[in-house]
């Protein structure tokens, strides 16, 4: 079964404030632009990361990769990063509005270091209302 | 072409063992998964078929045949069961450890060739609601 190409996703919670802010516009067209999500004090999400890997099933193990690794990584790389903080303050976000768009692809950034299975997709649930995908740089919508 | 999904649950044990291995490495790869009394989880099943809609009825399958197929060729033997004791793939002489990419793979297989007027798209297992593991077929 070594070529038994397989897709896992696991999800991965965090919570974090945000502002939605571009220095080069206006205060008034700020507020037009991102309305609610303007207040300049700032709001937040529990949001919900969901990534998924496709690799061959190993024989001996029957996974694409082991999670006690993936987990590890998520929390070391991605949950310790975001969880309980204030997305505008990281240094990725310093001239990237802080769009759940661009969480994926930070996300996604993050995700391609991983070097045990392949990243085909970072899905992020902003609200139980919203959510967003990305496959990577120029990669067409999938599945 | 339309896809259509239909879902089912089951309930089992598993552990996760490797007989080619010591205990102790058994122990360091799985975890608390190599527990030998075993553990359990509600799997929900998501089959997805992808077909044309049939000028008639407006089908791709008929869910009623699609939720009987799903019961006979998975639920009713993987539903209450053990399924490194009970299920014939996962028998520990098969050597395919019941994770969930491998019960994806599995049912792909229990499922293939068997769903009429459709072609079998995607095979999803969730083990939880924070994991799941997808298959396309072989070779996909």
């Amino acid at each position: 079964m070594s070529r038994v190409i397989a897709h896992l996703s696991r999800r991965y919670h965090f919570s974090a404030a945000h502002r939605l802010h571009v220095d080069a516009l206006s205060a008034e067209a700020n507020r037009e632009t991102f309305g609610k999500c303007n207040n300049p004090y700032g709001h937040g999400h529990n949001y919900v990361v969901e990534v998924t890997l496709s690799g061959p099933v190993d024989a001996a193990t029957g996974m694409v990769t082991n999670l006690a690794d993936l987990d590890s990584f998520a929390r070391r790389e991605m949950v310790d990063l975001f969880d309980h903080a204030n997305l505008n303050m990281l240094e990725v976000f310093r001239d990237r509005v802080s769009t759940t768009e661009n969480l994926c692809v930070t996300v996604w950034e993050i995700f391609a270091g991983y070097p045990h299975a392949r990243l085909e997709r970072v899905r992020i649930e902003e609200t139980g209302n919203n959510s967003f995908e990305y496959y990577g740089e120029g990669a067409p919508m999938r599945r | 072409m339309i896809l259509l999904t239909r879902k089912a649950d089951f309930s089992a044990a598993h552990f996760y063992w490797n007989p080619a291995w010591s205990e102790e490495e058994n122990v360091r790869v799985f975890g608390k998964c190599a527990n030998r009394q075993g553990h359990g989880h509600n799997y929900t099943l998501e089959v997805t078929v992808a077909g044309e809609i049939d000028g008639v009825s407006g089908f791709v399958v008929d869910l009623k045949l699609l939720k009987e197929i799903l019961e006979r060729e998975v639920v009713s033997v993987y539903d209450h069961r053990h399924l490194n004791y009970e299920v014939p793939e996962f028998a520990e002489a098969s050597g395919a450890v019941p994770t969930t990419e491998n019960i994806a793979v599995a049912i792909w297989r229990r499922l293939e060739g068997k769903i009429p007027g459709a072609r079998l798209h995607r095979v999803r297992v969730y083990e939880m609601p924070d994991l799941f593991a997808d298959f396309y077929g072989e070779g996909a």
